[in-house]
């Protein structure tokens, strides 16, 4: 057994998630290395939803019965813990959403329909980076078709790192919005945040961090990263699918227009107008995944009673043994930083010139649980001259022993098409 | 073990040696993309009547994707375009089964070289990687035809 510094007690830990014992492929435990992806959901989550079922179920925000009641202080519950899990300055400024993707083009879609002084139109740029999942991609491209307005982005270096060289350029008195990832879901890299919002403020453009890679793994706080929008998913977070969350200041959550209109969202509704209902609610239309945000509140509570920054130092400590011993493999080229210095638990690589489609294959007859293909990040392949990448990724019941199955793994792989 | 069904010997001969590989002159080209994983293939056809004088492609790709080009240029080339279509829709069966279905003789004196490829049917995730050039085959022939039908009609 390898011993590091700094690691969780994973036996215990792995003890809470039940799916971590499932035997694959004629009897191998699942090495389950696929976290970025989504996570696994431990006992007191899958307790959640199911007591949730079971004894509260009921329809939100209009019920005078017992039900409802219930069911409405445990989905305003998990509002509150999300908020204080992110440290928010008012739990009124927490939505709930589907997932991150939902989040980022609700902002979109908000400045897209806003007045000044929030309006994107054909005057006006809208900054990203070429590191973005596509869900960071996609919304702000689509707005910039909408408008008129210019998208521009943030190159990456040889080493998997922003290039921030030409911030000035990039970030100008045009720019309305910079979005951008707190970590990279495909390299791992860890985005330095300050230098980027230092001079959005400068230029007074508003900035949206997609933090769904960020918020499962490392201590977020919406008011340090001095953000206006931070957005981030709960199934990446030991939380269900079906439940995402957007950050927004309040004073921007009440000036800005709702996106999607119906139930739920609105004050009065005549046939002829409405008046809409305050943030949070406001952008909040129609039923609630309300069993979802109740699991995702659960999850909060797992995550934050072992503390994310014990989580973050497991995960560094991880990492660092991962790198170095992937570093060990023949042929093997690590796409993004290559030690585990602002890096998460994400590691993509490739191996020779075996397709990683052909790596993913071989590993999962071992029991080995990655990721192949671009990672809903095709600009990043794009930018390394690659089709795709196999990616392993780590979380808090990761263990030295599931990294060293991998090394083994890939050297079988080696052979195999050797 | 279960993935020797996958990567027959045949398969990755044809990866490591592929037919036909490179872009020649066509009647028609298309791009075809898997996009979940990333594999895109290039695929020109050249008909001479009804006879294919040639399927020239350029690709990436896992060696499945990349193996079944290879293979369908070996199958298609200087075949009629009737007998062409049976050994697709027969691939297209094979590849649909789900493992369930163990390629009779007959169904190997059609397929060839493509039976290796009846593993893969039980790989849900690889049997779009299979199918790949095979699409783009079959969309490039339309595309072919439609033109010299076109063609035909001009006056």
């Amino acid at each position: 057994m390898t011993h590091l510094p700094g690691l969780l007690d994973t036996e215990a830990i792995r003890k809470d998630f039940p799916i971590l014992d499932r035997m694959v492929h004629d009897g191998k435990r699942v090495v389950y290395l696929d976290n970025a992806a989504t996570s696994q959901k431990p006992r007191q989550v899958l307790d959640a939803l199911s007591g949730y079922y079971e004894r509260h179920n009921a329809n939100v925000h209009r019920g005078v019965h017992v039900l409802a009641e219930e069911a409405t202080a445990l989905y305003e519950g998990a509002r509150d813990k999300v908020a204080h899990f992110v440290n928010a300055p008012s739990r009124d400024e927490v939505i709930f959403t589907k997932n991150a993707s939902e989040s980022l083009n609700l902002v979109a879609n908000m400045l897209g329909w806003a007045d000044e002084p929030y309006r994107v139109d054909s005057d006006t740029e809208v900054v990203i980076t070429e590191m973005e999942h596509h869900s960071n991609i996609v919304p702000w491209q689509l707005l910039a078709q909408r408008t008129g307005a210019k998208l521009k982005w943030f190159g990456l270096t040889d080493d998997g790192r922003l290039d921030l060289s030409n911030v000035e350029e990039v970030i100008t008195e045009k720019t309305k919005v910079v979005s951008f990832t707190l970590v990279s879901n495909i390299m791992g890299t860890v985005n330095p945040v300050e230098e980027i919002v230092r001079r959005a403020q400068e230029v007074g453009a508003l900035v949206v961090v997609d933090a769904s890679q960020a918020a499962p793994h490392m201590v977020l706080d919406v008011q340090a990263l001095q953000a206006d929008f931070v957005a981030f998913t709960g199934h990446k977070m030991c939380g269900p699918t079906g439940i995402g969350v957007l950050w927004g200041r309040q004073e921007l959550l009440e000036d800005l227009p709702p996106f999607l209109g119906g139930g739920e969202m609105i004050e009065t509704v005549s046939m002829h107008s409405s008046t809409y209902a305050p943030a949070p609610h406001k952008f909040e239309a129609g039923t609630p995944p309300v069993a979802q945000a109740v699991g995702l509140g659960a999850a909060v509570d797992y995550l934050s009673a072992i503390g994310m920054d014990r989580i973050a130092a497991h995960e560094h400590a991880l990492t660092s043994y991962a790198v170095e011993r992937l570093r060990e493999v023949p042929d093997l080229r690590i796409i993004g930083p290559t030690t585990a210095e602002d890096r998460g638990a994400a590691i993509s690589f490739v191996l020779g010139d075996i397709h990683p489609h052909d790596v993913g294959q071989v590993l999962d007859e071992q029991g080995i649980a990655v990721r192949v293909g671009h990672h809903c990040a095709r600009p990043v392949c794009l930018r390394y001259g690659i089709p795709a990448t196999t990616r392993a990724s780590f979380y808090l019941y990761s263990t030295p022993a599931e990294v060293d199955a991998l090394v083994d793994g890939l050297e079988y792989v080696r052979n195999f098409f050797g | 073990m279960k993935l020797d069904s996958m990567y027959q010997d045949v398969i990755l001969d044809h990866y490591k040696n592929p037919h036909g590989r490179g872009l020649r002159d066509g009647d028609a080209e298309v791009h075809h993309v898997n996009p979940t994983c990333g594999d895109e293939i290039t695929l020109r056809v050249r008909y001479e009547g009804d006879r294919i004088a040639d399927v020239s492609y350029e690709g990436q790709g896992c060696s499945i994707s990349q193996a079944s080009a290879s293979v369908l240029n070996e199958l298609l080339v200087g075949k009629e375009l009737a007998e062409a279509r049976r050994i697709q829709e027969t691939f297209l069966e094979l590849m649909q089964s789900k493992g369930q279905l163990t390629p009779d003789d007959a169904m190997e004196d059609v397929l060839e070289d493509a039976v290796a490829f009846a593993g893969v049917s039980k790989y849900p995730a690889r049997v779009k990687c299979a199918l790949l050039s095979w699409m783009a085959w079959k969309d490039a022939t339309a595309q072919a035809l439609d033109d010299s039908a076109a063609k035909e009609r001009t006056p």
